[in-house]
């Protein structure tokens, strides 16, 4: 967590920031045409996911596949006078493995996606956040989960300072609670 | 003329002043969001879409028009002050956009755009006017089978055609074909695929597929993303284009509305290629092409014009055959659907009110648009100067919250995390989410379609060749998947065409 926490965020903003400025005047100065613009942009892109990933993500569509083939068979195929509810999910699970066979085979040396990086943390971070919201919101209301999740991108994924985390973290619940609840009287679950 | 006194009574009920009040309110939120760093127009509707149910269709729709223009404009928006193009199509605009930029020429570039947006999207409109009945009446007479290939080839079309993977995109088209067949069979009553699960019977919400692979899932990309250096957006100095400007982007605005519009129709990547076009065809008409990537407001005023033509002509096959022709398309397709409007050759004939509830609300829409954008100008500016660590959990609450009111079921906002996550990983493996939203939302046409086919010919599928129209959809199709093998085949390096298409 402390990987992307404020302590080294300032150093990483402020490479970015002279690099920014530096691409600025690149663009304004030499990189005129749109083809510099290009491969700018180009260089600034995450580096395509390898052979691995692509062999993880297709082996995991060839499963979805081979599962809704299965699952498909159960539920009967019928014939092609009269086909039952089963058939068109067998044809479509049956393009989506054969599909990801090929992929598997076309893609070994990777090529495309991203990798991922050290930043990629900050996403399971929010991606927990959001479980909690979603498994508390019944129970407690939104106003508490809201006020976390709100809190957790700004401080620790976004690296506010606290007092701003806390500030616009509250003013956000606040305008949520003024709008769902007050104004639009939504049955959005809430304490207060 | 007799067809045309409806659309003038629609505009009776377009005007009235709470759809008004709805259609600003739209085209504002939708500018709000789509000016978000990283949220294209498709993110932006499908984050909104919640804000569209629970009132009249009609009303509904105008809202939902005005969300549609306030969205692709944010795109823009961010490409010229930030040199952040929110999706393919305004990737052009930023070469000569943010030079105007840096100038303190992005009020006059922002200017033009939507001088040019709004030009480009009512000649589209005028055009889909005229166009849209005349092939819906055509497509009266399609039987299943045609729109079981008609639907296979725009599933297919927008999958080969999307920037990434082909095959991958393929995979995600079929993926979303079979999430689609979630919940009760249509022609049977059978449960399929619902493990047993109440919430999962009635299939598994359009809304929240789209929110999720969308909307959270490209949330979740630009956490990470967010590192990167961004430029701060400067002041502009004026908001007005001069009177000079105007006379030398006006030929641009004209050719880009009828590039727009042509290409806008063809399914895929209507919008893209029409403003890469654009963009090309303006520096070759231009007697200095020396002036392009230095701030040239012809190179904003031309593809600007012709991705919002191209935008708003996508509605034709939309809303004459009932298939979108790109992700975009999608979100609108499932949010008329939502409001018990079936876009399709029959809504034309039977429901005229609501036909031409679509297309005049897209006049206003274009209109209100024009109105704002420039003074709202200033606005932007300051939002765009608001930290991304700010704005993020808000946009992330609106999602949540909105996945919520839909029907008031926890489920659903899990759902939309579900999705969310999966979006983000499709992301980073090199899967576009737009084929699998697409594919979702034509599966059931295409799946009941093609049961209906087997039925009709009795299994026998050398019937297909007794129908000219269903064999030369399927002539198309086929060329569609074979045409990019051949190409392998023959060799063509495909790698460098990258920087040539977006320059030619």
């Amino acid at each position: 967590m402390t990987s992307i926490s404020q302590t080294d965020r300032p150093a990483v903003d402020k490479s970015e920031d002279s690099d920014a400025e530096s691409d600025i005047q690149a663009v304004g100065d030499d990189a005129e045409t749109p083809e510099e613009l290009l491969a700018l942009w180009e260089e600034e892109a995450p580096e395509p996911a390898g052979g691995v990933a692509n062999l993880v993500a297709c082996v995991l569509t060839l499963a979805f596949g081979v599962a809704g083939m299965v699952l498909s068979l159960n539920l009967s195929l019928g014939s092609l006078t009269d086909p039952a509810p089963g058939f068109f999910p067998f044809v479509i699970s049956l393009i989506t493995t054969v599909l990801s066979v090929a992929q598997i085979v076309l893609g070994r040396r990777g090529g495309d996606g991203e990798k991922f990086s050290r930043y990629s943390v900050t996403v399971v971070w929010g991606v927990i956040s959001l479980l909690v919201f979603v498994a508390v919101l019944p129970i407690i209301g939104f106003e508490i989960p809201a006020l976390l999740l709100s809190f957790v991108w700004m401080k620790w994924l976004g690296g506010e300072s606290w007092r701003s985390a806390i500030l616009y973290s509250a003013l956000t619940v606040i305008a949520f609670y003024l709008i769902f609840v007050v104004a639009l009287r939504t049955q959005l679950p809430h304490l207060f | 003329m007799d067809i045309f006194t409806p659309v003038l009574e629609g505009f009776g009920t377009v005007l009235e002043p709470g759809n008004l009040l709805y259609c600003f309110i739209g085209v504002l939120v939708g500018m709000l969001i789509g000016v978000l760093p990283g949220l294209g127009p498709a993110a932006t509707m499908a984050i909104l879409l919640p804000m569209t149910f629970g009132i009249e269709p009609v009303t509904a729709i105008i809202m939902l028009a005005g969300i549609f223009y306030g969205a692709q404009y944010g795109g823009t928006i961010t490409s010229v002050l930030l040199r952040l193009p929110g999706e393919a199509s305004s990737v052009v605009t930023v070469f000569d956009g943010f030079q105007m930029a840096k100038q303190g020429r992005a009020g006059a570039a922002l200017g033009v755009a939507a001088i040019g947006s709004f030009i480009g999207g009512t000649a589209s409109i005028l055009g889909l006017t005229f166009l849209a009945p005349l092939i819906a009446g055509f497509a009266l007479d399609f039987g299943p089978p045609e729109y079981a290939a008609l639907s296979l080839l725009g599933v297919t079309l927008v999958a080969t055609i999307s920037s990434g993977n082909k095959v991958k995109a393929l995979i995600a088209a079929s993926i979303g074909v079979f999430l689609a067949m979630v919940g009760r069979d249509v022609f049977t009553g059978t449960e399929r695929f619902t493990f047993d699960n109440l919430s999962l019977s009635d299939g598994i919400d359009f809304v929240t597929v789209a929110m999720g692979l969308f909307g959270l899932g490209e949330i979740l990309y630009n956490l990470e993303e967010r590192h990167k250096a961004m430029a701060t957006p400067e002041k502009p100095k004026r908001v007005w284009p001069t009177k000079g400007e105007l006379k030398q982007s006006g030929p641009a605005i004209g050719r880009g509305s009828i590039l727009g519009f042509l290409l806008g129709i063809l399914p895929g990547g209507g919008a893209t290629i029409s403003s890469l076009a654009a963009y090309g065809v303006e520096k070759k008409v231009a007697k200095d092409p020396s002036r392009f990537g230095k701030g040239a407001i012809e190179g904003v005023a031309g593809p600007e014009s012709a991705n919002n033509a191209a935008a708003t002509s996508s509605f034709i096959p939309l809303l004459s055959l009932g298939i979108p022709a790109n992700a975009t398309m999608a979100l609108m397709f499932g949010a008329l659907l939502i409001q018990g409007i079936t876009p399709g050759p029959l809504l034309v004939s039977e429901e005229p009110e609501l036909f031409w509830g679509v297309v005049n609300s897209m006049y206003i829409g274009n209109i209100l648009l024009l109105i704002m954008a420039i003074p709202l100008i200033g606005v932007f500016v300051k939002i765009l100067s608001v930290r991304p660590a700010i704005l993020a959990p808000i946009t992330v609450l609106i999602t949540l919250i909105g996945a919520y009111t839909i029907k008031n079921s926890v489920f659903d906002v899990g759902l939309v995390v579900l999705f969310g996550i999966i979006g983000y990983l499709m992301k980073k493996a090199g899967f576009e989410p737009g084929p699998l939203v697409l594919a979702f939302v034509l599966a059931e046409l295409l799946e009941s379609s093609v049961r209906r086919s087997l039925i009709l010919f009795e299994g026998n599928l050398g019937e297909v060749f007794t129908r000219p129209i269903t064999v030369t959809l399927l002539f198309v199709f086929l060329v569609v998947i074979l045409l990019p093998i051949i190409q392998k085949m023959l060799g063509n390096a495909k790698a460098k065409s990258k920087s040539k298409e977006l320059v030619s």
